[in-house]
């Protein structure tokens, strides 16, 4: 692999995205995108007895869904890159006990799959053969962490964020016929002294386009050459001020970007 | 229009993007809901004077019964949803005091009867008890300073 | 049991105690929808706001007016806390400024925590909906 401009990296064997899936709870299995989810549940608690527990569950039963679906033995899986909200990443550590692959936890927030995937990569293309990359969050778990008591009467103003409650896990190959992660650009953290908690789309905007406008300066590509630009966790308020702010940098993504969060609810 | 020119440009940037609540349905539901909930209390207030209790007694059992009857709607997952609806008008009042009690002691009750709900209680309420009763005790030393002549030390 | 219901149930009283206590609403509903304040700050400055009104002696006049329209919301019970420390203080010095807003507040205080423990044991937390 090797570095393209200032923070690209090209890779020269591109890693295969072999097998993905995600499990997620009865909210989002109400909105549009729930036909593509493997499998939904009825509750949040799904038969434990605290959020924290059922968090642990959905990703533990994630990556034992994805490792299944694809064929793979887990002792072929050379090493996980999991995180979640959760102080100390308990719901990754403790829903990964007993997978038996070498564990490296990470912490991005809203960007930790994709953080997870790059480490992937990067790995692919020194040690390992397959990798296995996971994330979770729960509603309830976050709000308890982050926020409010669910029972509170408090209101939430508009802007404000729903974590999503669900998990999502994929396995990265060396070899394989795609699809295939060529590049990665690992982002900086930008921060333009948003304080308001209950409008994180605006915390976020700047950071994501940042690193999407670093991405084509150092690839030379502009937005029309993707068939799509997706972000993960922006909101609708968001996704507004990426467009406006990408538009003030010269770069149109309007015709081809979309949001997450925007199309989970 | 670059609104990312620096820190200041893009807060207002945001401020301008972000919607705003509906203002006036909210303050409507808030000035009925809180009125009633008070109007709740005059009448229980109204039967205590009737039965001869004197006026501290009377505002005292209107706090305990308003408290216990949020306690209890908090208890039954009903609470939160008349709060999202009136706002104000269910914070406000003492059962928004109470809420605040029970809500954070029901979330954490996965850990334990000890250090979850009790130990919890407080985390959104516990300011409300320090700002006020540390209030209450610099008014009493203030009047006492301003009060010297009629009132003896010890 | 003599109860003279008419008393109970007499419409200006109620009115007055409807419209104070749903302006004060209306005041904290405004600094929730236009402020980025947290509940329980807005709690505190009502409190705090309540004990120093208390203090001064402005919201005695508020509270003959409107009865529980002024002593329901937690303005009120700032007032009730700094009413209990000044007749502490008259009676017992300045002892009475520890002693005389707890006391006041008492009932409210036990009950809350004693009712919230029975609530929060028989209870279930439930997810939010939208």
């Amino acid at each position: 692999m090797k570095k393209l401009g200032k923070q690209t990296i090209k890779f020269d064997n591109p890693p295969t995205i072999l097998e993905c899936g995600s499990i997620v709870g009865p909210k989002e299995a109400q909105g549009p995108l729930a036909k593509y989810f493997d499998q939904t549940l009825e509750d949040e608690f799904w038969g434990e007895k605290s959020w924290e527990k059922a968090e642990s569950k959905i990703i533990k039963e994630t990556t034992n869904m994805v490792i299944a679906k694809s064929g793979i033995s887990s002792q072929d899986i050379d090493c996980v890159f999991a995180g979640d909200l959760l102080n100390q990443c308990i719901s990754s550590s403790f829903g990964l006990r007993e997978i038996n692959i070498p564990f490296f936890g990470v912490f991005g927030a809203c960007s930790t799959f994709v953080e997870s995937l790059c480490l992937g990569s990067i790995a692919t293309e020194s040690f390992a053969n397959h990798v296995l990359c996971a994330t979770s969050s729960h509603f309830c778990s976050a709000e308890k962490q982050f926020r409010f008591p669910l029972e509170l009467g408090n209101q939430r103003p508009p802007s404000s964020q729903w974590t999503v409650t669900g998990s999502g896990a994929a396995i990265l190959s060396k070899d394989g016929n795609g699809p295939y992660i060529t590049h990665i650009t690992p982002g900086k953290i930008v921060d333009m002294g948003i304080k308001d908690a209950n409008n994180m789309g605006a915390a976020m905007a700047p950071a994501f386009a940042d690193t999407l406008i670093t991405h084509f300066t150092d690839t030379g590509r502009s937005p029309n050459y993707y068939d799509a630009i997706i972000s993960g966790d922006l909101g609708y308020i968001g996704k507004d001020i990426a467009i406006d702010i990408a538009k003030s940098k010269g770069y149109n993504i309007k015709s081809n970007y979309n949001d997450c969060r925007s199309s989970y609810f | 229009m670059n609104p990312l020119e620096s820190k200041k440009t893009y807060q207002d940037y945001v401020d301008k993007k972000s919607p705003n609540s509906k203002i006036l349905k909210n303050c409507f539901n808030a000035f009925w809901v809180g009125g009633l909930i008070c109007t709740i209390g005059q009448v229980i207030l109204n039967i205590c004077k009737e039965r001869g209790f004197d006026t501290q007694t009377s505002g005292t059992i209107v706090s305990i019964l308003l408290i216990g009857i949020s306690a209890f709607l908090t208890g039954l997952n009903l609470f939160n949803k008349i709060g999202k609806f009136a706002g104000a008008g269910s914070l406000i009042p003492i059962t928004g005091f109470a809420n605040s009690v029970v809500s954070p002691a029901m979330e954490y009750k996965s850990e334990g009867y000890v250090m979850g709900v009790g130990g919890k209680m407080f985390t959104v309420a516990g300011p409300v008890l320090v700002f006020g009763i540390s209030a209450s005790i610099l008014v009493g030393i203030i009047f006492l300073i301003f009060n010297t002549q009629s009132v003896t030390l010890v | 049991m003599n109860i003279n219901w008419a008393n109970v149930f007499e419409i200006s009283s109620l009115l007055k105690c409807f419209l104070v206590g749903g302006i004060i609403c209306i005041i904290g509903q405004i600094l929730i929808d236009k402020t980025k304040l947290t509940p329980a700050r807005i709690l505190v400055i009502f409190v705090t706001t309540g004990a120093v009104l208390g203090g001064l002696g402005i919201y005695q006049y508020l509270v003959d007016f409107a009865g529980a329209g002024a002593t329901v919301p937690l303005t009120g019970f700032g007032y009730n806390l700094a009413k209990g420390a000044i007749e502490a203080v008259k009676e017992t010095g300045l002892v009475g400024a520890f002693t005389g807003g707890v006391k006041a507040a008492a009932g409210g205080i036990a009950a809350a925590i004693f009712f919230g423990y029975i609530a929060a044991l028989i209870s279930k937390p439930k997810m939010k909906k939208q």
